[in-house]
Parts: C-alpha cells; structure tokens; sequence
C-alpha cells in the first residue's frame, strides 16, 4: 500500500512539475504547481513526518500559491509573453542544468542509505521539531524570522503611495 | 482484513451522518428563517399527502436540483469550471475523518475508536483542508470568464485567507493548554476536572479564544455578516454561471461548512463527546454521588452528547445568519486584520505568561 501511494504521488508530483514547465497559461502553471505541492505534503506524510506534511499543504498550497493565483488572474493574461529564443542562452541553460546535475547527485549520495526508525521518529513530530528549532538552530530561526519581517516591511515601503513633495 | 471492514464502515457512517444533516440544515435554515420573519416556511412536499412539517422538502430539492440543464457556458474554461464544485465539495467533506463522534467502543473484545482515522496532527489536518478548498471558490470565479464571478472569487479569496490567519492563531493558545494537535487527545483533556468539579473545556480554559475562533469560522463559511463572494445584491456570486447540480454542490457545501464549523467548535472548545462527570464507568458526581453505568450507555451518552453539541451550535450559525446584515468589504477587512488578529496575539502572549507563571 505505501508503496503503490509513493509511486502514484511521485508519479503525479512529476508530470505536474512538467506541465508547470511546459504550460504557457500562467494560471495552468500555477495549478501545476499547487498540485505538486499536495503531491509532495502526502510524500512527506508517508515518511511519518505529518506536521511537516499538514504545514508544506497549508503554508505553500493554501496560502503563498493563493495569493499567486490571485495576482495571475488579476492581471489575466490570456497566453504569456513566449520567451526570447537566442542560441547562446540554450547551450547556457544546458551548461547549468549539467552543473545542478551533478550537485544533485552530490547531494543525493549522502542521504541514499536507509535511516533508522528512530531517527525519523524524531523528525516527524512537532515537539520536537520546536525543540530543536528553539535550542539547537536557534540563531538560524530567529535570523530567518527577521529577514522575513525585513522583506515585508520593505515589500510595503515600496508599494506605498509617496506624499507630494 | 477486518479492519479494513471496520474502516470502510466508519467511513460509510462519517459521510451518511455529515451528509443527511447537511441536507436537513437546508431544511432548518428554511424553518428558522420562516419562524424568523412569521412565514410557516416549506411545508408542502409530500408523500400521499402525508406532509411532516415538510420533512420531505430536501429530497424534492434535490430531485429538483438534479434534473436541471447542467449548463456549461461556451466562453468558460470547461474543464477547470467542471472541476471547480468538486473540489470545493471534496475539501470540506474529507475533513469529517478527522472529527472524534465518541470515545472507544468495546465489542467482541475489540476496541473501536469512533473516529474515521486518529491522524497525529488531526488538527492541522482540518485547517489544511479547509484551506485547500478555497481553490473551489478561484477556480469557479476565474474559470466561468465572467467579470462579476471573477469579482466574486476574488473576495473569496481574500476574505479566506484573511480571516485564515485569525483562525489559526487563536488555536495557538488552546495547543498551549491542551499540548497535543490531535483532536481526540484534545478531548481527552477537556475531561479532567478544574478544583475538582468545573470540567476543563476550551470555554472556560480559552474563553477570548473562543471568541476569536467563532468570528473568524462564522467568515470562513462565508454566510450572511461575511457573505462578501456571494453578495447576491451586487455581484450575484462567484457561482453565477452554474446550474444544476454543480450549483447545488457549491450550496450544499456551505451546509458542510456550517456543520464542520459545528464540529470543530464543539470538539475543541466544548469537550467534544465529554459529559460533564461522566467516566467510562458511569457518572461521579462532585457532591459525592455516584451512577454506575454499563459501557454501551455511556458511549451511547457520549455519541449523543456531540450529536446534541453539534445541533446548538448549527442552530446558533443560521440565527446569526439571518439576524445581521452583510458588512462591507472595508469592514471586513478591518475586523479580520486590525481586531481579530491583534487580540488572538494578545491571547497568546496572556496564556503563555499565565501557562508560565502556574508551573
């Protein structure tokens, strides 16, 4: 059962990240996208990490791509500008696909043995995670906490209407 | 094998329940808004002229509802305006496998927990859903290709996940007192008992919580005071370009809403299926009495106990529903940012320094 469920959530996760890619509606990418975000909340679910699961559905899917989709349909462009097509970029874009490639795999190499239950156990449950993100990663929580507001406040600044001078 | 039986039953059961008293919500919304404005209200479906105070009213709406043209405008995007009702009406009919009905049911040696699946965060579990069914309510607008849908979806939209916010932060204080995200341990909690004989539920432990919650679920079901998608005076709706069935199921999924909304107030702020001093033995009274009970009474109590819980409070949302007026857009806005979410702050900050200050 939980193997079938991971291969017809990464299937489906898959194909939506391509139809996000291939699409040229942004508001069909955006659905896309949203789709491989549940995708990857129920993967997160089968690895017994449900807080991590309930939170990638509800911050990601529920909140960040509504307000994309409202900004897309706001503006409602029926089909997007098509990109600028120029031999250079393509031979650029491979040389940089083959080095996230290759940092893929890196990355990927490390973490391909089977973990320990009890390590996942760990990972999974709420207390524990604010545990560690209050004791152990507390600087790097609370130095992300405050680049978030900053970007906020600066978002505002921005947008805001100046006084005539 | 046979607990792959016994969960397809509960989840038979769950959906039965959830959607035959959602169908006769429409039926207490027409009663009470009837007894409200001294109408009699829908008192003439029949059986062989066999009326029951128009009991049979939902079934010949549905029928109705049924047999409709499904229309399907041609400048709409067809496939996402097909999909659109569904989604709405899937998100919010899943969240009914995560509500506790009762504690655990002994038969035959086995024990059953009248509860669908005992999710270990059930409660973000709910909000998740609940959040991912605001899609309905986009697509519907976006999709029909109408600028007064589009209008409608985009309200909803901003209404939702406005008042989402509030929502979620004025559960962070109950978490703190009850430390778990699992409802049915939520429960669990609310029947201990404060100074021995005031039972410990959210209304009492939580009260500005309480609050803060209500206001915010009476918007996410976007009735009346928040009905700001629909408002059927300016915009007509987000829906207006549906008929038939799939508009039935974008009205048929504000019952839902009402009924989840129900749900959640009764199991996280007043002790789900608890009754006040009932054990799995029977009552013990505080004044020192005692009612000994066999088990299949008291689940029996408890069952009915959130039944009766849940209709109060159904009740209670279509009284306000039909005693305010709309508000306008400004308000709404206002109320769900610069009121209801600065207090659920203060209510957090008060109940830490208070958890922190009693041990």
């Amino acid at each position: 059962m939980a193997h079938f469920l991971f291969f017809l959530l990464a299937i489906i996760c898959i194909a939506s990240v391509l139809g996000m890619i291939i699409s040229k509606d942004q508001a069909y990418t955006a659905l896309f996208l949203i789709v491989a975000f549940v995708c990857m909340g129920g993967l997160f679910g089968l690895l017994e990490a449900p807080f991590i699961a309930a939170v990638q559905i509800i911050i990601y899917a529920g909140a960040i791509m509504i307000l994309f989709i409202f900004v897309v349909m706001m503006i409602n462009l029926r089909k997007g500008v098509g990109p600028e097509k120029k031999k250079w970029t393509m031979y650029f874009a491979v040389v940089i696909a083959a080095v996230l490639v290759v940092e893929l795999v890196l990355t990927l190499k490390g973490t391909l043995e089977p973990i320990s239950s009890a390590a996942l156990e760990s990972l999974g449950s709420p207390t524990d995670l604010g545990r560690l993100l209050f004791t152990k990663y507390l600087y790097p929580f609370e130095i992300t906490s405050i680049l978030i507001i900053a970007a906020l406040v600066g978002a505002i600044v921005l947008v805001k209407k100046r006084d005539k001078e | 094998m046979s607990e792959w039986i016994i969960i397809l039953i509960k989840i038979i059961c769950a959906l039965v329940w959830f959607l035959v008293i959602a169908l006769y919500l429409t039926w207490v919304e027409r009663k009470e808004s009837a007894v409200i404005q001294d109408r009699i209200g829908a008192n003439r479906a029949n059986i062989w002229k066999f009326r029951a105070i128009g009991l049979f009213q939902p079934f010949a709406d549905a029928i109705k509802m049924i047999f409709k043209e499904d229309f399907t405008p041609k400048f709409s995007r067809k496939f996402l305006h097909n999909l659109a009702p569904f989604i709405s009406f899937f998100f919010v009919a899943v969240t009914i496998s995560a509500i506790p009905f009762g504690d655990v049911l002994r038969i035959g040696g086995r024990e059953i927990k009248l509860q669908v699946v005992d999710f270990n965060v059930s409660l973000l579990f709910v909000m998740a859903m609940l959040s991912l069914g605001i899609f309905g309510i986009i697509l519907a607008g976006w999709s029909s290709n109408n600028r007064y849908t589009l209008l409608g979806g985009m309200r909803g939209a901003a209404q939702l996940i406005s008042y989402e916010v509030a929502l979620g932060l004025s559960l962070i204080g109950l978490i703190l007192v009850y430390p778990s995200l699992k409802l049915s341990a939520i429960v669990h909690y609310q029947g201990e008992m404060l100074w021995g004989w005031l039972p410990k539920w959210g209304v009492f432990l939580q009260p500005l919580g309480l609050l803060i919650f209500f206001f915010a679920a009476l918007a996410e079901t976007k009735r009346v005071p928040f009905d700001l998608p629909e408002g059927e005076n300016e915009i007509v709706g987000f829906f207006t370009e549906y008929s038939g069935l799939k508009w039935g199921l974008f009205m048929f999924t504000d019952f839902m809403e009402v009924l989840i909304v129900a749900c959640l107030l009764t199991t996280l702020f007043f002790g789900g299926w608890q009754v006040p001093w009932l054990y799995a033995d029977g009552f013990h009274f505080p004044w020192g009495g005692e009612w000994l009970l066999p088990h299949g009474i008291v689940v029996a109590f408890q069952v009915l106990a959130f039944n009766l819980k849940v209709f109060f409070f159904c009740w209670l949302q279509i009284l306000i529903r039909w005693t305010y007026p709309r508000f306008r857009y400004d308000q709404v806005m206002d109320l769900g940012w610069k009121l209801l979410v600065p207090l659920s702050l203060v209510n957090i900050a008060g109940t830490a320094i208070l958890l922190s200050l009693i041990g």
